[in-house]
C-alpha cells in the first residue's frame, strides 16, 4: 500500500550511467533508441498506479533478444537496475523505477512470429499489444481468451509477468493457463527458453510457470508461446439489476452452485454504473443499486439454454429487471463499457485508488458487505466493481492525494479490506501483483518463510538484484519507495 | 533514495520566474489529476501509433504538464516541442472514460510555452507569429493573400508566389501543398457575391455563415455550395460582414489573446447579423466556435455573450441532417468512404449526419473507411510545423483509404481536404479518386 511517511533517504544525485557507458549503450540499440532528456525520462516515471513516482536514469528500448542480452549483461556489470515495461498499465507499481535505472521498454517487439493451427499455438514477440493478439488469432477461428480489462493497451509480456486476469477468467482461467513456453534473457545475458509446444512437458521444475507472474523480477522475457482454444460458435449477454448488492452476491453463487460456468460475470455498483454510463452512453436504469453481466459463449444451443437459466436463477434471487442484449454488439458495448470502469471512476475525484481483493467464489457476498461496511467506517467514498465469477472484486477509493489526512484514513480502509479478505480464505491480490504497491503485504498471504524462500530463488536468477529491484519484497537494505506528495 | 529528490534535480533554474508571473497558475490542476494514467487514450493517438513513445502520447504529454505544473519539469525547448508534436485531434478525448478535457489542457500547455517565451525572450519572432498578426485576424490581407495564390495559379508562375514574398511567410511545405489546392476563385468573383440568399419554399431558419479565414479564400465555392444547399431546404442566408478567423489556429498555437480578440469580433458580428443559427462548414473553426465561452473564464460579461453566440453554432451537416431531407436530381453512381474530420467528430461529436446525408444521395454505394475517426495529419497547421510526422500519419492513412477503392474520399474540413488531396497524390490514386469537400459532392447532386 501506500507509504505516505517520509523516509530518510539517501538521495543520489549523479546519474548511475557515465557518458562512456551511455555510449556502449547507444552503440548496442542505436542513438535513436537511447533516451535521457528529462522530458523522456520523465514520461517513463510512472505507469497505471496512482501516486507512485520515481525518475529512471535512462530508458532504452531494443529490438531484438541480442540487444538485450548485451544490455543486460553490462548493466549487470555496473549494477544498474533494469525494469522491464510493457505499456505502462499495471496497477502495482510494478514499472516505477524506484531506484533508478534504465527502464527496458518491450514495445517493439510487437510481431507475431507464427500461428500454429495444426498445434494450436501462437509465438509472438512479448510487445504484441493483447486486442491485437486476439484479431490476429480470431481471423483464423482461433481463441485466446485472457482479457483484461486493459487489453487494447496491455501488451502480453506485461500480461506474463503480472499474470493477468479479465473478464473470462471464470470460465478460461487467466494468463498463466495460456503461456506454453518462453525465451528469457538472465541478468547475466545468457539467452535461455523453457517449455515450448508440447502439451506435456515435465522435465526438471516449471520455470514457464515461474516466470509467469514474476513482474519483472527475475528476467526479461523476449519470446512467448501461447496456447489456443478454438474460436467459441457463438455468444450472449446478458444484464440482471437489483435494488442491494447482496443479491447479486447471491446471484453469482447461486449460478455455480447450479454447475452453469460462464464465461463472464462482472459486478458493478451504483456508482460504478453511473460513472460508465456517464461516458459510454448505456442507458442504464440509475436507480438500482448494484448490476450484473453475464456473458455465456459456446454452441447456439448450450448458449441459449444457459442465458435462460441464469435469467430464472437471477429472478429467483430478486433481480428487478433481467435483460438480454438483442445483438452481439450491444453485447459488446456493455463489456466495453465495463472495460472503461476503473477509468471513468476517475472522473469523480483526482485520484482513484483501486484494490484487488479475491475470496473464494462462495464468500462474496460477504466480501461485499464487509467492504460497504468499511467504507463507512473510514468514512472513505468506496465503488465496487469486478469480476463477480472469480471472486475478484476492486473495490475503487476516489480520493484527493493533495489530502494527507484523507489518504491517510483510505489506507486504514484498505488495510482492514485486506484482513477481511484474507479472513474469508481469499487473498491480497488476484490479478493486479504485488509489484511496490503492496510488497508491505505480501507476508500477510505467504509468511515469512515463503518470503525467504521467494527471495532465494530471486538470487539465483539475479544474484545482483538488478532486475526490477524494489518490487514484490523489500530489498533486504530496506530502502523503500517514498511517496511524498 | 526518493522519488521525490530525484525529481528536484530536475528543477529549472528559471522555475522562480513561471512561477512569479503566474503562468504555472493557468494549469487546471484538479483537470490534470484526473488523469489516472490508465493509458486508454494510448491506441487512439496518432502520434503514439507512430513512434511507440510515451512522451509522444496523450497520458505523455498530460504526465509532462504536470510536471511542468508541479515545478519537476522546465519550460524549455524539448517541452515545446512535446506540446507541439501532438496533433490536437483530440481523439484522446473520444476514447478517455475519466473524461479528461485533454483539448483544453493542451491549449493551456502551448499557451504557457508561447507566454513564456514572449517573457524571457522578447525579441524572439516566430514565423508563425508573422501569420498569425499579420494574417488571419485581418479578412482583407487573407483576401489578399487568396489574390496571389491565385494569381500565381493563374499565371501558371510558381516563381511568382516567391517574389510576391509569400514564401518568406509561408514556409516550404505550403508552398508544397499548394498543388493540391484547387483553382482559386479569382477575386473578381470573391468580390461579386451576394450577402443575402434566399430560401426555397417556406423560410425555416434564418442563417449567418461563418466562412471562415482560409475556407473562404481557397473554398469559396465550397462555401457557395453550402449556402445554396441551405436555402434549398429553406434557410435565408446572410453572409455577415465584419466577421474574422475563428481563432483556432490562434488558440491551437497558444496565441490566447490573438483568439480572444478575434472572437469577441465574430461575437459581436454575429450579434449585429441577429439570426437563429451561426452555420459552418469546417469542423476546425465549428469546434472552436463551439468553446467559445472556454475562452473568456474571467469574464462574466463576455461570457454571457458567447455562450449566447455558441448555442447558435452549428456544423452544416447537423443543420442539413435537422432540416427536411434535400431531393437530389443527379444521381451519383460512385462509391464513396468518408473521413471525419477531427474537430467535427471527436470537438463536436458529429458523426452520423454526414454520413447519411452521404448515403441520401441516389446511386451513392457508401463504403466505411477503417479507422476514419482518426487524424489524418492535417491538424490545422501540423502539417506545416510537423512535415515529417503528418505525412508519416497520411501514408498510413492512405493504406485504408486505399482499400476501400472509393471513388470520391469524402471530408469536412478544409485542412483535412487538402490533406486528403495531397494523400492521393502521395499514394498514387491521381485521376482514380478525388477528394471533395462533402458540401460540395451534396451540391453536384442537387
Ligand atoms: C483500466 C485498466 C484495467 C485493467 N484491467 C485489468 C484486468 O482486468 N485484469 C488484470 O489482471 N489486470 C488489469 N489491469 C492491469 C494491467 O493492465 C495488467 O497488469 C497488464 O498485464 C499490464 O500490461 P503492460 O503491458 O501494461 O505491462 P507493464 O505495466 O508495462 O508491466 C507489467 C509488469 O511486467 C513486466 N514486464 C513487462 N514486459 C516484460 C518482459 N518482456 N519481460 C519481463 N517482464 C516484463 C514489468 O517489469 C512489470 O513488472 C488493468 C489496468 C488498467 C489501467
Ligand atoms: S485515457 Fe484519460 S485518464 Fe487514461 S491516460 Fe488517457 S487521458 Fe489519462
Ligand atoms: S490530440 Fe491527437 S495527437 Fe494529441 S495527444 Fe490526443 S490523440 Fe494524440
Amino acid at each position: 500500500m501506500y507509504i505516505l511517511e517520509n523516509i530518510q533517504s539517501e538521495v543520489k544525485k549523479e546519474t548511475l550511467i557515465t557518458p562512456e557507458l551511455k555510449q556502449q549503450f547507444i552503440s548496442i540499440v542505436g542513438e535513436k533508441w537511447y533516451l535521457d532528456s528529462p522530458n523522456e525520462l520523465y514520461a517513463y516515471s510512472y505507469d497505471a498506479t496512482p501516486i507512485f513516482q520515481s525518475m529512471p536514469d535512462a530508458v532504452i528500448i531494443p529490438q531484438t533478444t541480442q540487444e538485450v542480452a548485451e544490455i543486460l549483461k553490462l548493466a549487470n556489470e555496473h549494477l544498474i537496475p533494469i525494469v522491464p515495461r510493457g505499456s505502462g498499465t499495471n496497477l502495482a507499481a510494478s514499472t516505477i523505477p524506484v531506484h533508478g535505472g534504465i527502464v527496458l521498454n518491450m514495445n517493439r517487439f510487437n510481431q507475431i512470429y507464427e500461428i500454429d493451427q495444426q498445434n494450436l499455438t501462437a509465438t509472438i514477440g512479448p510487445g504484441v499489444v493483447t486486442a491485437d493478439l486476439h484479431g490476429a488469432v480470431e481471423a483464423v477461428g482461433l481463441f485466446y481468451p485472457p482479457d483484461p480489462g486493459s487489453m487494447r493497451i496491455s501488451t502480453v509480456g506485461g500480461n506474463m509477468a503480472q499474470c493477468a486476469g479479465g473478464m473470462r477468467g471464470l470460465k478460461y482461467g487467466v494468463t498463466k493457463d495460456y503461456i506454453m513456453g518462453l525465451e528469457y534473457v538472465l541478468p547475466t545475458g545468457e539467452i535461455m527458453r523453457c517449455g515450448g509446444k508440447n502439451v506435456k512437458d515435465v522435465a526438471g521444475y516449471d520455470m514457464t510457470r515461474l516466470l509467469v507472474g514474476s513482474e519483472g523480477t527475475l528476467a526479461v522475457v523476449t519470446e512467448i508461446t501461447l496456447k489456443l482454444v478454438p474460436l467459441p460458435e457463438t455468444k450472449r449477454t446478458l444484464v440482471a439489476y437489483y435494488a442491494n448488492l447482496v443479491d447479486a452476491a447471491k446471484t453469482v453463487e447461486k449460478i455455480i452452485a447450479n454447475k452453469i460456468v460462464p464465461a463472464t460475470m462482472e459486478f458493478l455498483d451504483q456508482g460504478t454504473m453511473k460513472v460508465v454510463d456517464d461516458f459510454a452512453k448505456l442507458n442504464l436504469p440509475l436507480d438500482m443499486k448494484s448490476m450484473l453481466l453475464i456473458e455465456q459463449d459456446g454452441p447456439e444451443d448450450v448458449v441459449v439454454r444457459d442465458i435462460e437459466k441464469i435469467a430464472e436463477i437471477a429472478k429467483q434471487e430478486g433481480a428487478v429487471e433481467v435483460k438480454v442484449a438483442d445483438t452481439l454488439e450491444e453485447g459488446a458495448k456493455l463489456l466495453a463499457a465495463r472495460r472503461a470502469a476503473l477509468s471513468a471512476l476517475s472522473r469523480l475525484r483526482p485520484t482513484t485508488i483501486l484494490e484487488d481483493a479475491t475470496v473464494p467464489r462462495s464468500r462474496l457476498a460477504e466480501i461485499v458487505q464487509e467492504v460497504e461496511r468499511i467504507a463507512e467506517k473510514y468514512q472513505v467514498d468506496i465503488c465496487t466493481f469486478g469480476h463477480a465469477g472469480d471472486g475478484n472484486l476492486h473495490p475503487t477509493c476516489m480520493t484527493d492525494e493533495r489530502n494527507q489526512e484523507e489518504i491517510h484514513r483510505v489506507e486504514q480502509a484498505f488495510a482492514e479490506i485486506f484482513e477481511a479478505a484474507l479472513r474469508l480464505g481469499g487473498t491480497i491480490t488476484g490479478e493486479h501483483g504485488v509489484g511496490a504497491a503492496k510488497m508491505n503485504y505480501l507476508h500477510l498471504k505467504v509468511g515469512e518463510g515463503g518470503i525467504e524462500l521467494m527471495k532465494r530463488i530471486k538470487e539465483a536468477f539475479d544474484p545482483n538484484n538488478i532486475m526490477n529491484p524494489g518490487k514484490m519484497f523489500p530489498s533486504s537494505t530496506r530502502r523503500r519507495l517514498v511517496v511524498k506528495k | 533514495m526518493s522519488a521525490e529528490m530525484k525529481l528536484e534535480d530536475f528543477k529549472p533554474a528559471c522555475e522562480s520566474n513561471a512561477t512569479k508571473n503566474g503562468l504555472l497558475s493557468k494549469f487546471n490542476m484538479d483537470e490534470i489529476l484526473n488523469c489516472m494514467h490508465c493509458g486508454f487514450c494510448l491506441p487512439a493517438c496518432p502520434t503514439y501509433r507512430q513512434t511507440g513513445l510515451e512522451s509522444y502520447s496523450p497520458r505523455g504529454r498530460i504526465a509532462l504538464m504536470k510536471g511542468v505544473a508541479k515545478e519537476q519539469l522546465p519550460i524549455d525547448a524539448e517541452f515545446e516541442k512535446n506540446m507541439f508534436a501532438c496533433l490536437g485531434c483530440r481523439a484522446c478525448e473520444t476514447a478517455c472514460p475519466a473524461g479528461v478535457p485533454y483539448g483544453s489542457l493542451i491549449e493551456t500547455a502551448r499557451e504557457v510555452v508561447v507566454e513564456n517565451e514572449k517573457q524571457t525572450n522578447p525579441k524572439h519572432v516566430f514565423v508563425k507569429n508573422l501569420v498569425f498578426k499579420q494574417l488571419f485576424p485581418h479578412p482583407k490581407r487573407m483576401k489578399l493573400l487568396g489574390t496571389a495564390l491565385w494569381a500565381a495559379q493563374a499565371s501558371g508562375l510558381q516563381s511568382l508566389a516567391a517574389k510576391t514574398g509569400l514564401m518568406r511567410i509561408l514556409p516550404r511545405e505550403m508552398a508544397e501543398m499548394q498543388q493540391a489546392v484547387d483553382q482559386i476563385a479569382s477575386p473578381r468573383e470573391r468580390k461579386s457575391r451576394q450577402t443575402r440568399m434566399n430560401p426555397e419554399g417556406n423560410k425555416a431558419y434564418t442563417v449567418g455563415m461563418f466562412t471562415g479565414c482560409i475556407m473562404d479564400v481557397m473554398f469559396y465555392e465550397t462555401n457557395q455550395a453550402t449556402a445554396k444547399l441551405l436555402s434549398k431546404a429553406g434557410c435565408e442566408i446572410y453572409f455577415v460582414e465584419e466577421q474574422a478567423c475563428c481563432g483556432a489556429l490562434h488558440a491551437h498555437s497558444g496565441e490566447m489573446p490573438g483568439a480572444v480578440e478575434l472572437a469577441k469580433r465574430n461575437i459581436e458580428a454575429f450579434e449585429k447579423a441577429n439570426v437563429d443559427y451561426i452555420v459552418n462548414n469546417a469542423g476546425g473553426c465549428g469546434a472552436a466556435l463551439k468553446e467559445y465561452h472556454h475562452w473568456f473564464h474571467d469574464d462574466p460579461e463576455w461570457m454571457e455573450r458567447a455562450l449566447r453566440f455558441v448555442s447558435k453554432v452549428r456544423d452544416a451537416n447537423e443543420l442539413l441532417a435537422e432540416l427536411p431531407p434535400l431531393t437530389f436530381n443527379k444521381p451519383l453512381n460512385a462509391r464513396i468512404t468518408y473521413q471525419d474530420s477531427c474537430h467535427l467528430a471527436h470537438g463536436q461529436g458529429v458523426r452520423n449526419q454526414p454520413r447519411s446525408l452521404l448515403r441520401s444521395i441516389p446511386g451513392v454505394e457508401f463504403v466505411e473507411l477503417k479507422n476514419a475517426d482518426s487524424c489524418c495529419g492535417s491538424a490545422g497547421i501540423y502539417n506545416l510545423t510537423n512535415f515529417d510526422m503528418s505525412m508519416d500519419i497520411l501514408d498510413d492513412k492512405m493504406e485504408h483509404v486505399k482499400n476501400t477503392k472509393a471513388h470520391y474520399i469524402v471530408t469536412s474540413n478544409p485542412g483535412c481536404l487538402l490533406q486528403m488531396k495531397q494523400g492521393i497524390h502521395r499514394a498514387g490514386l491521381d485521376g482514380q479518386m478525388e477528394a471533395v469537400h462533402i458540401m460540395d459532392l451534396l451540391s453536384r447532386a442537387l
